[in-house]
């Protein structure tokens, strides 16, 4: 049905009326008097916009999630749940801080908040992360220091990873990581802590027009692609985090916005004898949790991988929709042999990785086709890493990015998949490097020869982010240190005999 | 402005009605009708012209008129007064000719903020492209200066220098920043009645914009009003930046009738507003055997880009601190300002005195091995000793608190154990090298220009015995307003309950200066703290009849006022009652003016500070050799606040400042098109996803802040002393030991050029000069070749890095 949207914030039913496609749920928000939420970017980088979701944790129970609300459109919320800074405490007259939230309460006492303007984001990042069941249980459990606490977890179970996409220019942030680690578990009174043990709102099929253009999310798959079909020209939303820049910063005007992230078709994740296949529209953080670490290569990726905000919405169908070369996926799925599975209303077909990125932004994907899955073949190489090269830690995007998945017996290679990020219009495989390793020893003196013909791969670019030179010297050095972190766990495994990096 | 009354001054003549012209023509304003007039404001969205450097030929603006929701384009043709939007007369508030890539030739107001930007985009404009200077190099080989080139004199500097048993020679150019407040430039008009505007203005100068939208309207400041609710962030860049913002918005609500909302998008920003100067030194310095300073030669050249601005005071302050900490007999230094086809460059957060104390910080980074010297060693041999004078001729009062802090911070840090670990890790580790460093910061307290040194306040005690404050302050986090609340509650013996704070505004407090330099609480606070002890003798008077007592004998605490040797107390709100019913004046106006100043700006002399803040800080990072990407493992700071007014915002200033610093020495790195294509002068970091911010992952993993005990600092307010900037230069010591930890991946001995930011790459290129790789093969358009200053003394000025900062 048309322009009958309805999205609970607060506990509050509100009606959404005549909001173009490009609204986002930020200025929607705002637009309706909850003003708690600020614009700092505009593409998902300061978190100063953050918002609550109730989402799915399984069949029966919710998540509050954190998402930044400048990036999907407000229509994307349609039957959705949110809370905002503002409905998390009362704020009340001035000074009533008893009617505070626990979370809000810290960040006063602390002195969290100098200007203020992050704030808002902030509260909601953190509230995210004070509801996380496996946080709060650790906090209820009352864990001491030895409970894996270090400086990006908290005595009490918060991973510091969960601020990672919120910036403050004031504080220098110790104030909010003290209050971070500062706060308990739930009460069990608390309203937003019992909501979890109620599913999340079904999603429901939408149609939203505005003058000439339109929003939808089709009940289905089948129906997705049918539109998709007919519609050469819509663009397809998982996560939304490319859709709200493209439509923010460059002011992309599509006609027909198609949401493929609610299909659970596409959400699952499934593990055969074969391959590991993960559905398209499964969120980053979905992903994360599910996998628990049983493929290596992506836990070392996936925390690097923009910010917790963004993991909470991104997809991997996502990511490698767009055919971007600097996308952190792309080289650590190519290091895994990926294949996509294609859908369209002509049926499936799969496409390795290697062959699936034509140039620049461009791919294999023909008219009405959408990507439905990533295959993982199994059993993994059992030697991988990854290497981000970037200005920041948190949340950035890299200058060059590679992933590195090996068969290493007895010191000689057996097989070696390289894919590379940011050195070209396409990531891209190393092959002549794979080439070349094959059933070599390996050594200091083949991986230096290795490292050179890194080096050559691709045809890096002077940018904002980095120099031609820096990169190229970049491909040749993450060799030298995977072959000395390869090294250091081996030399790991025969004093400890366990596995652990790091 | 009502223009019923007749010229003839005063009374006993016959005047029209005040109103009159307004009522006759049904421009007076009555209750019921603001609602329909401060309807949905029009959105404002510039067109923003696509060269560094070009003259409009001709603008075409009816496409944007057909554009459904547009209400109407600003074009210099509807300027009123004077189109300037500063206050040196070289800032045309609409140009005509083109000075920096993305420069705003007209505004298009829109029903939404979709339609004036779709209008923005139908607007034709024709260029003529002109030549242009991107760079600070190319400024300085053209020649291309601006303002007044002042020299910073003391002694015989070349003498000296060639008497010195060691004398070296470089260079070095370093990037600016970008404040990034996470609020952008906002503005909100309205025209108000009779005439009047009002504008609400993220600013931190409402005086100056007030100023400025009133000549820009041809208007008397009276009949403009700008409040300042809070700002989110501000770091100097809404010193000077906001008046032209503020003055387009109240063009557009006077011609329109409507309110105009003016707000930049992050991206507008970062290309249209000014940031941090950019600088280029190059120096000769001379030590003697001891590695005692001896003399400074250098010319210090800031990117002050398109329009002069407060660039002039930044340069004053980047040359009185060139000395930071440290003694130096003989001075020479010239500095100069380069004029650029870049965002006009203003205020930030130190405003000049970083850059100054970097090109010195700098110089003994390197040096330090030259000398054979351990470099935190020779820091504290070169600290300012008692007595000793600034070459500006200014006592350097509390000197020994440097030499205090010093050992103090190296004693409770346990420096001398931790280099020893930090050389043992060294020696076990072959890619990861950690670094220790020390630095000192002195930072000058007090405007430079001496009028500003001036604040005013307005304190209203209502009936019911709850409390007013206006003062001249703003706030954007730095918690003025908390400690301005402090103060009068203090000061009036109230609870901090009792009081509150009201937004700023230009008609309560007038003639104010920015909040800025530091001073808001030293020079606010004496303002409010004067209102209320005006307020509180008044009230002792009324209080010692009632309690019979002599009214020195009358104490005013916590709310209670209590008479000495009286058993029975009042409180504070029954004074006040007996007040207003004894008809005594409940509220007062507090003034301070900061006594002791002069300077002499054409000789650079004088006594432009009332005092320093000092401090100290101790970092210590990891490089990874591989990546030169790099982590803060521990900070300490140890910080003279004088008597801290609040604690909490003391020390959340100094981490605040301290990050901040580190960032613009590390992570923030502004770059610009330097090319010859099209997109020439274009700032190619312009979202937060390509400038990048300190986040969590740049906190030093512990970060321990302690303020510097027994510091009183008498005549300031409650013996505090300013805290907004001078924790920013504490990011030094994670330069310095960045720095360190690169050098270690090579031979002792090697003196080791670091690029400013120090990004990871920066530090790449550092670690593989320090492990002798080739430097390269000088790819051109690289950034970070890295510095090869000429420290034999002998010759050479080579640009520290190449051009595109």
């Amino acid at each position: 049905m048309e322009d009958s949207l309805q999205i609970t914030v607060n506990g509050q039913l509100k009606h959404v009326t005549d909001v173009p496609v490009h609204t986002n749920l930020l200025d929607w928000l705002r637009g309706i008097g909850l003003t708690g939420a600020k614009e700092g970017c505009a593409e998902g980088e300061c978190g100063a916009c953050a918002v609550l979701v109730a989402r799915p944790d399984g069949a029966s129970a919710s998540r509050w999630t954190s998402v930044n609300a400048c990036l999907p459109p407000a229509a994307a919320f349609d039957g959705h749940e949110l809370v905002t800074s503002e409905g998390l405490g009362a704020a009340g007259d001035a000074c009533s801080q008893e009617q505070l939230h626990p979370v809000q309460r810290e960040m006063v006492e602390r002195a969290g908040s100098q200007c203020g303007y992050c704030t808002p984001g902030f509260i909601c990042s953190m509230a995210a992360e004070f509801y996380r069941p496996e946080r709060a249980a650790a906090a209820e459990n009352d864990e001491s220091q030895d409970s894996g606490a270090d400086h990006e977890c908290g005595p009490n179970g918060f991973d510091l990873h969960a601020l990672s996409g919120n910036l403050c220019r004031c504080t220098g942030y110790r104030p909010i990581k003290d209050a971070a680690y500062a706060l308990g578990a739930p009460a069990a009174e608390d309203p937003l802590a019992q909501r979890l043990a109620r599913a999340a709102p079904a999603v429901p099929a939408t149609v939203s027009r505005h003058e000439s253009s339109e929003f939808r999310r089709p009940g289905s798959l089948e129906e997705l692609l049918s539109i998709y079909a007919d519609h050469p020209d819509a663009v397809i939303m998982a996560g939304a985090t490319d859709l709200g820049v493209e439509s923010n910063i460059r002011h992309t005007r599509p006609r027909l916005v198609l949401a493929m992230d609610h299909l659970s078709a596409l959400r699952g994740l499934e593990r055969t004898d074969q391959h590991l296949e993960i559905g398209a529209a499964l969120p980053l953080t979905d992903l994360e949790r599910a996998l628990d670490g049983s493929v290596p290569l992506l836990a070392e990726l996936l925390p690097q991988f923009a910010s917790r905000l963004i993991r909470n919405s991104a997809t991997l169908g996502g990511n490698l929709g767009t055919g971007s070369p600097i996308g952190d996926a792309a080289p650590v799925l190519l290091a895994l042999e990926a294949t996509l599975v294609l859908t369209s209303t002509q049926g499936d077909r799969t496409v390795p990785l290697s062959e699936y990125f034509t140039g620049y932004r461009q791919t294999v994907r023909t008219e009405g086709e959408i990507i439905r899955a990533v295959r993982i073949p199994l059993p993994l190489a059992p030697v991988t890493g990854f290497q981000k090269i970037a200005k920041r830690r948190f949340d950035d995007i890299s200058s060059v990015a590679i992933g590195i998945a090996m068969d290493i017996r007895e010191d000689e290679v057996h097989a070696a998949r390289i894919g590379l990020g940011g050195v070209a219009a396409t990531p891209l495989r190393a092959h002549r490097v794979e080439e070349f390793l094959r059933s070599q020893p390996w050594n200091e003196q083949n991986v230096r020869a290795a490292a050179e013909l890194m080096a050559e791969e691709g045809t890096p670019m002077d940018d904002h982010r980095a120099s031609a030179r820096y990169r190229t010297a970049m491909l040749r050095q993450s060799f030298m240190r995977f072959f000395e972190r390869t090294r250091h766990q081996s030399e790991i495994q025969a004093t400890h005999s366990s596995g652990g990096t790091r | 402005m009502s223009t019923g009354q007749t010229s003839s001054t005063g009374v006993g003549t016959d005047t029209a009605h005040e109103s009159a012209v307004q009522h006759v023509t049904g421009t007076a304003l009555y209750t019921d009708d603001l609602p329909f007039r401060n309807a949905a404001p029009l959105h404002a969205w510039p067109v923003q012209a696509p060269h560094a450097h070009a003259r409009v030929l001709s603008m075409d603006t009816d496409a944007a008129l057909q554009v459904a929701g547009v209400e109407r384009v600003l074009t210099s043709a509807d300027i009123p007064g004077v189109n300037d939007a500063g206050v040196k007369h070289d800032e045309p508030l609409i140009p005509t000719e083109v000075m920096y890539y993305g420069h705003a030739v007209c505004w298009v107001l829109g029903d939404t903020l979709e339609a004036a930007r779709l209008g923005a985009e139908a607007v034709q404009v024709s260029y003529e492209p002109l030549d242009s200077l991107v760079t600070l190099q190319e400024a300085i080989d053209a020649e291309s200066f601006q303002g007044r080139q002042p020299t910073l004199s003391r002694g015989e500097a070349a003498t000296a220098l060639d008497q010195a048993e060691h004398r070296f020679s470089g260079s070095f150019e370093f990037g600016g920043q970008e404040h990034f407040y996470l609020e952008t430039h906002a503005s909100l008009a309205h025209t108000d009645e009779s005439g009047q505007i009002f504008v609400q203005c993220s600013t931190q100068h409402p005086t100056e914009t007030q100023e400025i939208v009133a000549h820009v309207l041809g208007l008397p400041s009276h009949a403009v009003t700008v409040q300042c609710l809070r700002m989110g962030g501000g770091f100097g860049g809404k010193e000077m930046q906001p008046h032209g913002l503020a003055a387009i918005a109240s063009l557009g609500a006077v011609l329109t009738g409507r309110p105009v909302r003016l707000r930049l998008t992050r991206t507008q920003d970062i290309t249209m507003t000014g940031k941090r100067h950019p600088f280029h030194a190059s120096w000769e310095v001379g030590f003697d055997a001891d590695g005692r300073l001896l003399a400074l030669d250098a010319t210090i050249t800031s990117d002050g880009g398109w329009s002069l601005d407060l660039s002039e005071p930044v340069l004053s302050r980047a040359l009185c601190h060139v000395d930071n900490a440290y003694h130096i007999p003989h001075v020479e230094v010239l500095g100069r300002i380069a004029k650029t086809n870049k965002t006009s460059q203003t205020a930030f957060r130190g405003f000049g005195g970083p850059q100054g104390m970097l090109i010195i910080e700098d110089i003994l980074g390197r040096c330090a091995p030259l000398l054979g010297v351990e470099a935190d060693e020779l820091r504290r041999r070169n600290l300012y000793r008692p007595g000793q004078l600034t070459p500006y001729g200014q006592e350097v009062r509390h000197a020994e608190r440097l030499e205090a802090i010093w050992e103090k911070l190296g004693a409770s840090t346990e420096l001398t154990r931790r280099r020893e670990d930090v050389e043992q890790f060294n020696a076990a580790h072959q890619h990861l090298k950690r670094g220790l460093a020390m630095t000192p910061v002195k930072f000058g307290i007090s405007f430079n220009f001496t009028a500003f040194n001036q604040a005013g306040a307005l304190v209203h005690v209502y009936k019911d015995g709850s409390i007013l404050i206006n003062h001249g302050g703003t706030e954007m986090g730095q918690g003025l307003h908390t400690k301005m609340r402090q103060v009068a509650a203090t000061t009036l013996g109230v609870p901090l309950a009792q009081v509150r704070l009201a937004p700023t505004r230009t008609d309560k407090v007038p003639n104010t200066s920015a909040t800025a330099a530091s001073s808001g609480a030293d020079l606010n606070g004496g303002a409010v703290k004067d209102a209320c002890e005006q307020i509180i003798s008044r009230l002792a008077e009324v209080a010692s009849r009632k309690l019979g007592v002599h009214s020195d004998d009358v104490r005013f605490a916590d709310g209670v006022v209590h008479g000495l040797g009286v058993e029975t107390d009042l409180t504070f709100s029954e004074v006040v009652r007996d007040a207003y019913f004894q008809r005594v004046q409940l509220f007062a106006a507090g003034y301070y003016r900061t006594p002791g100043l002069h300077w002499d700006a054409n000789r650079m002399q004088g006594e432009p500070f009332k005092y320093f803040a000092y401090g100290a800080s101790v970092s210590e990072v990891e490089v990874d050799g591989f990546t030169g990407a790099y982590r803060f493992l521990r900070t300490d700071i140890l910080h003279d606040v004088g008597d801290s007014l609040s604690p909490q915002i003391d020390i959340g200033q100094i981490e605040g400042g301290f990050v901040q610093g580190a960032g613009w020495l590390t992570l923030e790195e502004l770059r610009w098109d330097v090319s010859d294509r099209e997109s020439r002068g274009r700032v190619a970091t312009q979202a937060a996803s390509t400038y990048k911010l300190p986040s969590f992952s740049e906190m030093p993993e512990e970060l321990n802040v302690t303020l510097f005990e027994r510091a009183t600092e008498s005549g300031v307010v409650y013996g505090s002393k300013a805290v907004g900037e001078p924790p920013l230069m504490h990011g030094f010591s994670i330069r310095e030991a960045l720095r360190r930890a690169a050098g270690a991946f090579g031979p002792q001995g090697h003196s080791v050029d670091l690029a400013s930011p120090a990004t990871p790459e920066a530090v790449f290129w550092a670690v593989e000069e320090a492990r002798g790789e080739p430097a390269g093969d000088g790819v051109p358009g690289s950034a970070e070749v890295p510095a090869t200053a000429a420290l034999d003394g002998a010759s050479a000025e080579q640009p520290a890095q190449a051009v595109s900062h």
